[in-house]
C-alpha cells in the first residue's frame, strides 16, 4: 500500500561535513533553556517562576490564546532565570538541571483503546501538543480545529540533514504507539513519507498511508509532500508532526514519562568529527559540541543551513531541532568576486559558475551573501527549484505589498517559510524570502484567523 | 591585503553618510562585500546581480567590437562607392583593418563612454539622494544604448536622451527592478521622436555622411530595410546581412554575432530562451503571412507596402534590429513577462508586431523597438492572465471537493 512521489524541481545542496553514523551520549545536567521564539505565534503566560523546582514534563508556561497548550520543561531542575526583552516579552527560560532526572508521571496508556478526545487531552496535559503543528501558517496547531489529514515526513532532504532511518532505528514500538494515538485525531488519513530506497522504521507500521518519495530537496519538506498528496484548500487545515517528536509521544504513552531526548546530528565543515549525539531538547550548545568544534569565525546553526537559527556557542539548541550545523563565517572581501569564475560555490546558473560540472562535489560554503540586497530582477529561476504548483515570485510580492486577497488566491495557505528556503538560497537579488513569507503568513493569521 | 584593509576602513568611515552608496558602488566593484547572512538561509548561491549583468555585457562585447570595425568599413565602402571604385571584399583585407578600427575608436567608443558616463552619473546622483545602493541595471543599459543608435548620433543628443531615459524610464519608478519600460529602448524612443532626422534616412548610418551632404564628396548608406521600404531590390546579399557587413545601428547588423550572444545568454541561463525563440517564431509567422498575401496577388508591386511585404520571412529575421531586439532587449527580465507561459506569448507578440510595424510604417521601417516597448506595457497583463489560470485551478480544486 504505498504510493510513489517523485519531483524534478529542486536542488540538492551537498556540503562537507555529513554526520558519521555513530552516536555518543550527551551527559545530562548542566544548563538548559526553552525559547518561546521556537514556538512561532505563541504568547507566553508563565507558570514556573524564577527559583521554582520543576520535573521533566511539568509545564513552564502556557499559550495565552489557549491555556490548555502547555510547554513543558525538558529536564528536572530549577528555573534559574527568565530572560525578558522589550515590553517584558519572555525570550528564554533558563533551567539548571539536577544530576538525577525526575520525570512527572503521566501514566501509561494503551493508544488503541483511547478515544480521539482522550488522545487530545492527554497530549495537551502532558505538554506534547506543541509537537503538533498546523498548515496553513506553520504554527502550533489549534486543538479546536479538525484536520483533514495528518502528515509525517520521515525523509529528510535538507543539506546535511540527520538520516532519520538511522536516528529512529529501534524506535518502532514508540512510533507505532504514537501513530495509533495521533491517527485518531483526524477523520482523514495519516500520511507518512519515507525515502524510496530507504529502510525506514516506518515501513511495517500499521494504520498509516506510506508514500515513497524521491527527488531533490525539498522533497523531504512536509510542505512539498502535502502539495503532492493532498493540497490544502482555503478553509482546510492539516497537521504536521515530525518523526522525532512522534518518538517522544510514543515514549510518553508507553512509559508515562515526557522524555524529549533526541539523536541530534552534528554536521558541517567546522566539526572535527561530524557525528550523532543523543541530546535533550534545550541543551546548551557548548556542552554538546565540546572538543569537537573549530570555533574560529564559525557560524553555529541550530537546524540546517537553510532554515535553522543562528545560535552562539553559549546558546541553546532549538526545541524542535535534531541537527546542529557549523560552517565558516564569510565575513571577508573577495577581490573581483563578482566577475571571476567560481569553482567553490554552488550556483544554479552557469554564469561563470561551474558547479554544474561537478554535481557530486561536496562544497564548503560559508555565510557570505555573495552579493548585495537588490530589488527582484531575474525571473524564471525560482520556478526551477520550487516544486509547488504556485508562482513563488508573485506570492512573495503579494506578501510584500500585503494584499491579503492576492496572497490567498496565489496559494499562501499551502506554504510555510521553509518552502521558500531554496528560492532564497538561489536568489540573485538576495531577498529574504522566508522572512517575507513568515510576515505574510502572520498578517493573514492576524487578519483572517 | 593593504588595499583591502584601507578600503574596509574607508567603508566603515563613510557608513551612514550621504556618500556611502557612491563609495560602496566603487568598492563592491573591486571586492565582493564582506556581508554575511542573517536570518533566513545561512548560505547563498554564488550568483548576484553584478555577475548576472556582467554575463550580459560579455555577450554584447562581440557585437560592440564588430560594430566598431563595421563603422569604419561602411565609411570607406561608401566613399569607394561614391568614387566609383569597386574592390574585392575579404574579411581580413577590407574589414578587420586598423583603419576601420580607428573609425570605431573615434566614433563608437565615445558613444559608449558618454552613455556610461552620463547614465552612471544620474544613477549615482539618485542613489545618493535616495540613500539606496547603486544598482547594476545600468551596466547593461549603458552598453545597449550605443549599440542601438546610428553611428553618427551627436554625443550631446545621446547625453540628453540618456538622462531622459534613466530618469523617466527608470528612476521615477524606483530604480532597477521597478521600471515598466526598458530604459535602453526608452532612450532610443526619445531619440527617435525628438530628433527624427538623425535617426532615419540614408545618411546617419555611415560615419561622416551627414557632414558631407551637399559637398562633392557626398556619401550615403541606406540600410536594407530602407531599401526595401522604397520598393528597391536589396543592395546586399543574405550572407552579408547575416554576418553584418551592412549599414545599420552600431551593434545590430551582425545576426551571426547576436546569435553567439544569444548562445551565451541561454547557456548561462541568464537570458530566457523562451522569449528569444518565441520572438523569432512570431516574426517568422508574420513575415510568412505577408509573403502569402503577396503570393496571392492581394498586394502587388504597385503598392508602397510591396517591398517589405515581399521580403522572404527568414530575411526579416536577419535584417534590421529584430535579432538584436529579440536577444538583448525582449529578454530584459524586469520589463518582460515574468511567467514561463507569459514569456512565450510575450515573445511571440513582439516578433509578430515588429514585422507588422516594419511593413506598414515605411517612413521608418524599424518596428522592433516600438513593438518591444508596447509589449513591455502589456507584459503585466499577460502575466496577470497566466497567474489567474493558476488561481482558477486552485479554486476549482475546492469545488471538485465540495461537489
Amino acid at each position: 500500500m504505498s504510493k510513489d512521489i517523485r519531483i524534478k524541481k529542486g536542488l540538492n545542496i551537498s556540503l562537507i561535513g555529513e554526520a558519521e553514523q555513530t552516536t555518543t551520549q550527551h551527559a545530562t545536567g548542566g544548563f538548559y533553556a526553552i525559547k518561546p521564539s521556537d514556538f512561532h505565534g505563541i504568547t507566553v503566560k508563565l507558570v514556573a517562576k524564577e527559583g521554582a523546582e520543576v520535573k521533566a514534563g511539568e509545564p513552564l508556561f502556557y499559550s495565552k490564546s489557549d491555556e490548555r497548550i502547555l510547554f513543558p520543561s525538558p529536564v528536572s531542575g530549577k528555573v534559574t532565570e527568565v530572560i525578558r526583552g522589550e515590553r517584558r516579552k519572555v525570550l528564554a527560560i533558563n533551567i539548571a538541571a539536577n544530576a538525577t532526572q525526575e520525570f512527572k508521571d503521566f501514566g501509561t496508556k494503551d493508544a488503541a483503546s483511547m478515544s480521539a478526545e482522550e488522545v487530545k487531552n492527554h497530549l495537551l496535559a502532558s505538554g506534547c501538543w506543541p509537537f503538533v503543528k498546523q498548515r496553513p501558517y506553520d504554527v502550533v496547531a489549534n486543538p479546536n480545529q479538525a484536520p483533514k489529514a495528518i502528515f509525517v515526513s520521515a525523509y529528510a532532504s535538507a543539506p546535511l540533514a540527520a538520516d532519520l532511518d538511522y536516528t529512529l532505528k529501534g524506535k518502532e514500538a514508540e512510533l507505532q504507539a504514537a501513530l495509533t494515538a495521533v491517527g485518531k485525531l483526524t477523520e482523514g488519513k495519516l500520511h507518512v513519507s519515507v525515502g524510496k530506497s530507504a529502510n525506514s522504521p516506518f515501513s511495517n507500521l500499521k494504520g498509516i498511508e506510506i508514500h515513497k518519495v524521491s527527488g531533490p530537496h525539498p522533497i523531504g519538506n512536509v510542505g512539498t509532500q502535502i502539495a503532492q498528496i493532498d493540497p490544502i484548500n482555503k478553509g482546510e487545515v492539516v497537521w504536521v508532526i515530525t518523526p522525532q517528536d512522534l518518538v517522544v509521544i510514543g515514549e510518553l504513552l508507553l512509559t508515562g514519562k515526557f522524555n524529549i531526548t533526541r539523536t541530534v546530528a552534528l554536521t558541517g565543515s567546522q566539526f572535527r568529527k561530524p557525528h550523532y549525539v543523543t541530546v535533550t531538547a534545550g541543551a546548551k550548545v557548548a556542552t554538546i559540541v565540546k572538543g569537537n568544534l573549530d570555533n574560529d569565525n564559525t557560524r553555529i546553526i541550530s537546524g540546517n543551513v537553510l532554515s535553522g537559527n543562528h545560535v552562539k556557542e553559549e546558546g541553546f539548541i532549538g526545541y524542535y531541532d535534531n541537527q546542529i550545523t557549523a560552517i565558516p563565517e564569510g565575513n571577508d572581501y573577495e577581490f573581483f568576486g563578482w566577475n571571476k569564475p567560481v569553482f567553490n560555490k554552488i550556483s544554479t546558473s552557469r554564469a561563470l559558475t561551474f558547479s554544474w560540472l561537478t554535481p557530486n562535489k561536496k562544497y564548503d560554503l560559508n555565510t557570505n551573501t555573495n552579493g548585495e540586497h537588490r530589488a527582484f530582477v531575474v525571473t524564471g529561476s525560482y520556478e526551477k527549484v520550487f516544486p509547488l504548483d504556485l508562482y513563488p515570485m508573485q506570492l512573495l510580492k503579494a506578501c510584500m505589498y500585503k494584499d491579503l486577497d492576492e496572497m490567498e488566491a496565489l496559494g499562501a495557505y499551502e506554504v510555510a517559510p521553509e518552502d521558500f528556503a531554496l528560492t532564497e538560497f538561489i536568489c540573485v537579488s538576495k531577498q529574504p524570502h522566508q522572512k517575507i513569507i513568515r510576515e505574510g503568513l502572520d498578517l493573514m493569521r492576524e487578519e483572517l484567523g | 591585503m593593504g588595499l583591502k584593509q584601507n578600503l574596509h576602513t574607508l567603508k566603515e568611515k563613510y557608513k551612514g553618510t550621504k556618500m556611502a552608496p557612491a563609495f560602496n558602488a566603487i568598492h563592491t566593484f573591486l571586492y565582493l562585500p564582506n556581508e554575511v547572512t542573517h536570518g533566513g538561509t545561512h548560505i547563498k548561491a554564488a550568483d548576484d546581480l553584478k555577475r548576472t549583468m556582467n554575463i550580459v555585457i560579455m555577450a554584447l562585447l562581440p557585437c560592440l567590437l564588430f560594430g566598431m570595425f563595421n563603422a569604419g568599413y561602411q565609411h570607406y565602402a561608401a566613399i569607394d562607392v561614391a568614387k566609383g571604385i569597386t574592390s574585392e571584399f575579404t574579411v581580413l583585407g577590407s574589414f578587420l583593418t586598423m583603419d576601420n578600427f580607428w573609425i570605431g575608436i573615434i566614433k563608437v567608443l565615445p558613444l559608449v563612454i558618454v552613455s556610461y558616463g552620463v547614465g552612471l552619473l544620474v544613477e549615482f546622483i539618485f542613489a545618493v539622494i535616495k540613500g539606496h545602493e547603486v544598482e547594476e541595471g545600468y551596466l547593461v543599459t549603458g552598453m545597449l544604448v550605443p549599440l542601438i543608435v546610428p553611428v553618427d548620433t551627436p554625443l550631446w543628443m545621446l547625453s540628453v536622451a540618456v538622462i531622459f531615459g534613466v530618469v523617466i524610464g527608470k528612476e521615477v519608478f524606483g530604480g532597477t527592478g521597478m521600471n515598466i519600460l526598458n530604459p535602453a529602448l526608452t532612450i532610443r524612443a526619445f531619440l527617435f521622436f525628438a530628433y527624427p532626422t538623425w535617426m532615419s534616412g540614408d545618411k546617419v548610418w555611415v560615419y561622416d555622411a551627414v557632414n558631407r551632404t551637399g559637398t562633392a564628396d557626398a556619401i550615403s548608406g541606406e540600410t536594407m530595410l530602407g531599401t526595401y521600404a522604397q520598393n528597391q531590390p536589396a543592395n546586399y546579399d543574405l550572407w552579408e546581412a547575416f554576418f553584418g557587413f551592412i549599414p545599420g545601428s552600431v551593434g545590430e547588423t551582425s545576426a551571426f554575432l547576436i546569435l553567439v550572444g544569444a548562445a551565451i545568454l541561454i547557456f548561462t541561463k541568464i537570458g530566457s530562451w523562451r522569449i528569444i525563440v518565441s520572438t523569432f517564431i512570431g516574426a517568422a509567422v508574420m513575415g510568412f503571412i505577408f509573403n502569402q498575401i503577396v503570393a496571392a496577388d492581394i498586394i502587388t508591386s504597385s503598392s508602397k507596402f510591396y517591398g517589405l511585404m515581399n521580403t522572404v520571412w527568414y530575411e526579416h529575421l536577419i535584417i534590421g534590429g529584430l535579432a538584436f531586439g529579440a536577444v538583448f532587449m525582449a529578454t530584459d527580465p524586469v520589463t518582460g513577462s515574468q511567467t514561463n507561459k507569459g514569456k512565450w506569448i510575450y515573445g511571440f507578440l513582439i516578433g509578430f508586431i515588429s514585422i507588422m510595424i516594419r511593413v506598414f510604417n515605411p517612413a521608418y521601417p524599424e518596428g522592433v523597438f516600438l513593438a518591444i516597448l508596447l509589449m513591455n506595457v502589456f507584459a503585466p497583463t499577460i502575466d496577470h492572465y497566466v497567474v489567474q489560470g493558476n488561481v482558477k485551478k486552485r479554486l476549482s480544486r475546492t469545488k471538485v471537493k465540495t461537489a
